[in-house]
């Protein structure tokens, strides 16, 4: 293709078939799309269970706490960063709130201000430190996580002389509460958990955020260049500090979640899963290297991760055959974004 | 005369205790081009990122439109007018065209969303004006050629109404045909009545579209002309570092009598 003088004719013919391909390459989630019923009908048909109501409800329940992490951890991923102190911070805000309420008897309400306060104060620190360092963020959150690990542990001791906050049940506000985190709803007799409702939310939102506004031009400006989008007058700086403030945001959500649903929490809880985040966001089509990717993606992502999951689980396998079957996803994911990214970056002269 | 965009005097930064650049003055005009040359680590890039807002300035004077300035930011460069074009780093590659125009200046909807039919079309439009005819602004940006790219970025730059352009380097990478392209477009953005800051190692890139030169070596002045007051063989056996050569023979000389 020339850049030529003249002005554009009515129909190019330089546009040519392949087009519409090409489009549909382009959209970072159609791999995981295409997963994702591979993984459902495979276990549709290989067990009894899996394509029931109470099946559903099991696989999408396991999804959608992971799917509210791997969505945020997309955004940030887009923005070109990783937060390694994501899976400890959902222990983290959890045992804040169960803590306050428990030991100090603060109303959960209030216990649940104070514990978003608190992460999102953790999440602008992330993000502050990496952006004034300008250390990789890897490195930061590696930090954040092992400190956070250990205040986790810590405090826990030092407040009960355990390594688990338990008694929520008896706290004040837990019923209205867990009312919005961790009740059910009924579909045809089967009951769902809410935490399903507050993924397809959160999903919805980010994606709307990411493709139709300032702020998610934003995202993918400053993960595929941050310096070309300062020079066109990007907040760069805001953007990641934000960026780290909604995964701070999205755990404090999961901790909320899971500790009003269980009740009690473990001070060793969360460890590990920043994996599974970074894992579900690139099989939905995340580069790893930033500014490319979805929301949508990451949460179909996490729905692979919940099928199989549960999927195994009633096929009666060793759970043994979900890490194999998570290795060969995430390998694959990485090929296919690999040649995605190519097709889109490669330079012609 | 009238005053000039942008003027600086005997501007000066260090990097610690590199001093990357020492009392350097020059001025853009209006519809005007202004070369800076010099050869790798001259200070080229110093001087602009200080008019950019990327760097602020140590020593020195400068002032944009008669007033004195310093910016803290890009962003600060921009609203006043001077819109910058890297050489690497003109543009997002993984991002579509018509987002990449519209980067930093997104237009809305009533409603805050950004408006996609509006950015399509006002792209396709400004970048037909420039003359630059692109197949499918819904493309990434990583898929033009190089001279297409840095075209891009122009025609942003003069559709966001900027009054001064820099550009560093945009000829750089390119083959011969597309670096005439370039510098096509340089040329319509003064036509404008853009004040055009230019930035090559190239006089023969320099020379047909500047209407001053700055030529600049280890972070000084080496010599500030007007097109009329030198021609492209002179430019180019300054740049070669033909006086310096011949200063050298000529002390060489006198050390000897
Ligand atoms: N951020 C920086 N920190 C330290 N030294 C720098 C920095 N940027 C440039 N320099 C030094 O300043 C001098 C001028 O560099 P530059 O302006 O990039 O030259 P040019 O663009 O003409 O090649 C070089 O010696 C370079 O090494
Ligand atoms: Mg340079």
């Amino acid at each position: 293709m020339t850049v030529t003088a003249k002005a554009p004719p009515v129909s190019d013919e330089r546009l040519s078939k392949p087009r519409v391909l090409d489009r549909l390459v382009v959209r970072p989630e159609i791999g995981a799309a295409l997963g994702a019923l591979l993984v459902f009908v495979f276990f549709s048909a290989a067990t009894e269970q899996f394509l029931s109501l109470a099946g559903a409800a099991t696989w999408l329940d396991d999804a959608s706490t992971l799917g509210i992490m791997a969505v945020a951890v997309a955004l940030l991923m887009i923005g070109g960063e990783f937060d390694l102190s994501a899976g400890v911070m959902t222990a983290s805000t959890a045992l804040v709130t169960a803590i306050l309420s428990t030991q100090l008897g603060v109303n959960v309400w209030l216990a649940l201000l104070i514990s978003l306060a608190f992460a999102l104060g953790v999440g602008a620190l992330n993000g502050w430190l990496v952006m004034r360092t300008g250390l990789p963020s890897f490195i930061v959150t590696l930090g954040s996580f092992l400190a956070l690990q250990g205040l986790n542990l810590g405090v826990t001791r030092l407040v009960t002389g355990s390594v688990q906050v338990s008694g929520m049940r008896d706290t004040a506000g837990y019923e209205s509460a867990g009312y919005l985190f961790a009740s059910t709803f009924p579909v045809f007799g089967q009951e769902f958990y809410v935490s399903i409702v507050w993924w397809v939310l959160f999903t919805a939102v980010a994606a709307i955020l990411l493709v139709g506004t300032k702020f998610g031009n934003w995202i993918f400006a400053v993960g595929g260049a941050a310096m070309s989008s300062r020079a066109v007058g990007v907040p760069v700086l805001r953007t990641k500090v934000v960026l780290f403030m909604t995964t701070a945001f999205a755990a404090w959500l999961v901790g909320s979640i899971n500790i009003l649903r269980f009740t009690s929490v473990q001070a060793n809880q969360g460890i590990g899963l920043e994996f599974q985040y970074i894992i579900a966001a690139v099989i939905g089509g995340c580069l790893l290297t930033g500014g490319f990717g979805s929301a949508l993606g990451a949460a179909i992502g996490a729905l692979i991760f919940g099928m199989a999951r549960q999927g195994i689980v009633y096929a009666n396998w060793n759970s043994d055959w979900f890490q194999l079957f998570l290795g060969v996803m995430l390998l694959s994911a990485v090929l296919v974004n690999n040649v995605l990214r190519r097709r889109a970056e490669r330079v012609r002269r | 005369m009238t005053t000039p965009l942008i003027e600086t005097k005997d501007i000066g930064k260090t990097y610690g205790s590199v001093i990357a650049l020492s009392d350097v003055s020059t001025v853009v005009h209006a519809g005007e081009v202004t070369c800076v040359l010099g050869d790798n680590g001259a200070g080229k890039s110093t001087l602009i990122k200080i008019l950019a807002g990327v760097h602020q300035h140590d020593e020195g004077s400068f002032q944009v439109e008669g007033e004195e300035i310093r910016f803290s930011s890009p962003r600060e460069a921009l609203d006043h007018g001077i819109a910058t074009v890297y050489q690497d780093l003109a543009v997002v590659p993984l991002m579509s065209v018509w987002r990449n125009f519209f980067l930093g200046s997104e237009p809305t909807t009533a409603l805050g969303f950004i408006d996609r039919k509006q950015g399509r079309a006002v792209t396709k439009k400004a970048l037909s004006d420039m003359g630059i005819d692109l197949r499918d602004v819904e493309q990434p940006v990583g898929t033009l050629s190089g001279g297409e790219r840095q075209c891009v970025a122009i025609a942003r730059a003069v559709h966001f109404g900027a009054k001064v352009l820099i550009l560093d380097e945009p000829t750089a990478a390119l083959g011969v045909k597309q670096a005439g392209v370039v510098l096509k477009y340089v040329a319509q953005a003064r036509d404008r009545g853009l004040g055009v800051v230019l930035i090559t190692h190239n006089p023969h890139h320099a020379y047909p579209v500047a209407n001053r030169f700055l030529l600049l070596k280890r972070g000084r002045a080496l010599g500030s002309y007007e097109k009329d007051e030198i021609d492209i063989e002179e430019l180019t056996r300054q740049m070669a570092g033909g006086a310096e050569l011949e200063a050298l023979a000529h002390e060489l000389r006198a050390a000897e009598a």
